[in-house]
């Protein structure tokens, strides 16, 4: 469609909506909890009590854009690391490897797969956080638990202390890795221009090498868990396939040559909602297929496919909204480049009715199978002979002015761009990120699954949580997604009547 | 007898204190036991209306993370200072201001431009902004304003205790729940950390130069650095001098310098200004031109020196933004 009939037919719709205001009702969710960063849900009801239109805010926004202009550029993976204390490594590492393309510098091959090492440890570790603290509680406790029983504590209680304890430990010892390369595992230090700060001493391998067999037993029996708790439920099944959690959008991952998922290096590849490719381009051509664009009711920028133009919230196989993230990145790809992980994704696409699977719900699963293959790929690194030699960066020579670098974050693909003078301070900083690519299917969803689950007025607590789980599916991770100006709040719903005043405020406890 | 009450509560902060406390890993099951957490924002449901309801200094401590920026957050942090027997600044940003204080040199309207129309992968020609409040044929969602300025908790409401560091270790984390659990405080006001120069704690200490001087300052990422001999020594500026000891010295583990998270010890005002007199008064040259030249390798000392105490410096802010 044409801009200027878009926009007349959307003014249009906004008379319309006007039109059609007396006698409208608002809800409000907050906070919602469980999720990195803060959010806010606007739910309005028409006269029926239906749900006329849903909107996701997220209310705050930070300015690391900004307030990076000047600084070294040698000190951008441990600035942008703190716009995410959940994902700090992922900032960490695509500011690392816009400094290599900052300063065309290559890093040594030792010092690359360090960086990979820790790279896979930290998608592990942080997977396993959403499958058991963040969004995982949500099935594996219930969804009509109370609200008391759905967080870690009611985890332990389903699957049992030893297991629970097995997280927990495990989880540890994985982060323990990080920190011996990063120094901490929350902000890491260990990311410079053509490699890293730090070597592997060959008398602490031993461990690694044990700690990465352990880790791909426990990704493995996370896989098992979630199978048999969801999967092994003809209810949630129901529900994961249900309409209310289900959205034809195309999907956005990075790829290496066989186009096999990769977090840390390659091409981002798009396929549309049918699994056709449409796209697939290098690092350095992001602004020639990715856009963002700015509702006024939302400090989140929502990005979209540049060819295509933003085409507001829609769907299906002409739509420039695209998703992120594990079951975008599954759905991106031909497939896994290990061969346990590699099973269990042909096993996901069997058992969801083949490719691309548009269930929300299934990023649950997805994201336990990329475990296994971040634990596998662990497991190729420690075994691999150039581990510990010492020879871990170059020095960088040329004149810096302009560098790209792009990984997978957990929550999807992290762009990071800076321009510098000839001293390497920065003049000009853009990041998208990754929980940025996903805002308009979050936002689709959220609205979705409210108008499925609210009929006729009736909002119950077991309602609203259906509701945040359609959000918290994707892992959001709001602080990321507004890194502009510091200022985190929490999601919440609020109930307007027809005089669009505050009747109620929704909440679960 | 109930268990204690406590509280986690987060503002303009990235999460990454939330993690330490989840990086108690199998101690947390301890904790949980011993505590009732009345809110937690993060990791468990709870909503704000039950904390707004409970008496008056009803939970005995509340470890609040993050800067303040927004309206709510001040709020919040006036109601649980109310609610709370014991309000702990817990991590850099709720002691210092942290990095998002590093916003304080740039203007509130500088940052929504750039996000919002400048930046280059910006599709906006209209220059839509986020609306306080949007009439969006008539529904009328809104968003809280931003402040002008980040502020560090105690220059919003009293504070009681500091658990410092970007984030704080999981260690010092658990030091300070059990003093609090077993009512063994310091005296109100203290900085729950060792109140020592990091130097003392540095695996590099025994190679820390007496009598330094400096021809030159190189960045990081400019020469190999040798794992074991003081960063000082070999030209890097660390800021382990001016910063207070309790992280291990884990950057340096990690082969690169302090930046100075943990503050300055409490003989200090102002940690920023410590470092910088110590580095300057210690430069080779004497001629202004030469001393210049060794200035060079430290291109940005406000991100240097106050990479998270800007907010607190006793330095001028470079627009003198009020709050609001």
């Amino acid at each position: 469609m044409e801009q200027a009939v878009k926009d007349a037919f959307n003014q249009g719709a906004a008379r319309a909506n006007a039109a059609y205001q007396m006698g409208r009702r608002r809800f409000t969710v907050e906070p919602i909890t469980r999720l990195e960063g803060h959010g806010k849900i606007d739910i309005f009801l028409d006269d029926k009590g239906d749900v006329e239109r849903a909107y996701m805010q997220v209310p705050e926004l930070r300015g690391f854009e900004v307030f990076s202009i000047g600084r070294p550029a040698e000190d951008m993976p441990q600035i942008t690391s703190r716009i995410c204390g959940v994902c700090p490594t992922a900032h960490h590492m695509a500011a690392t490897k816009c400094l290599d393309d900052l300063y065309k510098v290559e890093p040594t091959s030792p010092g690359r797969k360090i960086r990979e090492l820790v790279y896979n440890a930290f998608m592990l570790e942080d997977h396993a956080l959403h499958v058991f603290v963040l969004g995982g509680p949500d099935f594996i406790v219930g969804p009509e638990a109370p609200p008391a029983e759905r967080n870690i504590v009611g985890v332990i209680g389903k699957v049992g202390l030893e297991a629970g304890k097995r997280v927990l430990t495990t989880r540890r010892r994985v982060r323990e890795l990080i920190a011996y390369f990063g120094g901490k595992v929350v902000h890491p230090v260990l990311g410079l221009p053509g490699g890293v700060s730090k070597a592997l001493d060959p008398a602490d391998l031993p461990k690694f090498k044990q700690l990465a067999k352990d880790a791909v037993e426990f990704a493995e029996w996370t896989v098992d868990v979630l199978k048999k708790i969801v999967l092994g439920n003809p209810e949630y099944v129901k529900m994961i396939t249900s309409d209310a959690y289900t959205h034809k959008t195309c999907y956005m991952g990075m790829v290496d040559e066989q186009n096999r998922v990769n977090f840390y290096d390659g091409k981002l590849r798009v396929v549309d909602c049918n699994g056709k490719e449409i796209c697939k381009f290098a690092t350095h051509q992001y602004r020639d297929y990715v856009a963002e664009h700015v509702e006024p009711w939302s400090y989140m920028k929502f990005t979209f496919l540049k060819p295509r133009g933003w085409m507001d919230f829609a769907e299906g196989p002409e739509t420039s909204v695209y998703s992120v993230a594990p079951l975008a990145r599954l759905n991106a790809a031909d497939g896994l480049a290990t061969p346990k992980a590699q099973a269990a994704y042909e096993e996901f696409f069997k058992t969801l009715g083949g490719k691309p699977v548009h269930h929300t719900l299934a990023n649950h699963l997805a994201r336990a199978i990329e475990m296994i293959f971040a634990a596998e790929r662990m497991e190729q690194l420690v075994n691999d002979p150039e581990i510990t030699s010492p020879d871990v960066r170059r020095v960088p020579t040329s004149v810096p002015k302009e560098g790209i670098g792009v990984v997978e974050a957990p929550r999807g693909t992290l762009f990071h761009h800076y321009q510098t003078d000839e001293r390497g301070l920065i003049t000009m900083a853009n990041m998208i990120v990754a929980t940025q690519n996903n805002a308009a299917r979050i936002a689709m969803s959220v609205e979705r699954a409210a108008k499925g689950l609210i009929k006729g007025g009736k909002v119950t607590e077991g309602l609203l949580n259906k509701i945040e789980m359609a959000f918290r599916a994707y892992d959001p991770c709001l602080g990321c997604a507004t890194h502009s100006l510091p200022g985190h709040l929490p999601l919440s719903v609020n109930i307007y009547d027809r005089d669009r005043t505050l009747v109620r405020r929704l909440e679960q406890a | 007898m109930s268990k204690p009450k406590v509280a986690f509560y987060w503002c303009a902060s990235c999460g990454g204190c939330e993690e330490t406390v989840v990086d108690l890993a199998e101690d947390i099951l301890g904790v949980v036991e011993k505590v009732d957490i009345v809110l937690w924002p993060v990791a468990m449901d709870f909503k704000y209306k039950d904390i707004e309801a409970m008496p008056d200094k009803s939970i005995v401590a509340t470890l609040l993370n993050g800067a303040i920026r927004t309206t709510e957050q001040e709020e919040m942090a006036h109601m649980l200072r109310r609610k709370s027997q014991y309000l702990i600044a817990y991590g850099a940003c709720a002691h210092l201001g942290g990095i998002p204080a590093l916003g304080n040199q740039f203007s509130r309207e500088h940052m929504l431009k750039f996000n919002y129309e400048d930046a280059p992968s910006m599709a906006n020609p209209k220059k839509t902004r986020p609306q306080l409040k949007f009439a969006d044929g008539g529904r009328e969602p809104t968003l809280p304003e931003l402040h002008n300025v980040v502020r560090a908790l105690d220059q919003v409401v009293e504070v009681d205790y500091y658990v410092p560091g970007c984030p704080p270790t999981p260690k010092l984390t658990k030091a300070a729940v059990t003093a609090l659990l077993e009512n063994r405080l310091p005296p109100k006001g203290s900085v729950i950390a060792p109140d020592i120069a990091l130097c003392d704690e540095c695996p590099r200490k025994a190679s820390k130069p007496v009598n330094t001087s400096f021809a030159e300052f190189r960045r990081p990422h400019q020469k190999l650095m040798d794992p074991n001999l003081c960063l000082l020594a070999q030209g890097i500026v660390c800021m382990g001098p001016s910063t207070r000891s309790g992280c291990e010295a884990a950057c340096l583990r990690g082969g690169m310098p302090c930046t100075g998270c943990f503050g300055p010890t409490s003989r200090v005002r102002d940690q920023g200004l410590k470092i910088l007199s110590s580095l300057c008064s210690n430069i080779a040259p004497k001629e202004e031109g030469e001393i210049n030249k060794v200035l060079e390798g430290i291109p940005d000392p406000v991100g240097t020196f106050y990479r998270y105490g800007l907010a607190k410096s006793l330095m001028r802010r470079k627009v003198n933004l009020p709050v609001k």
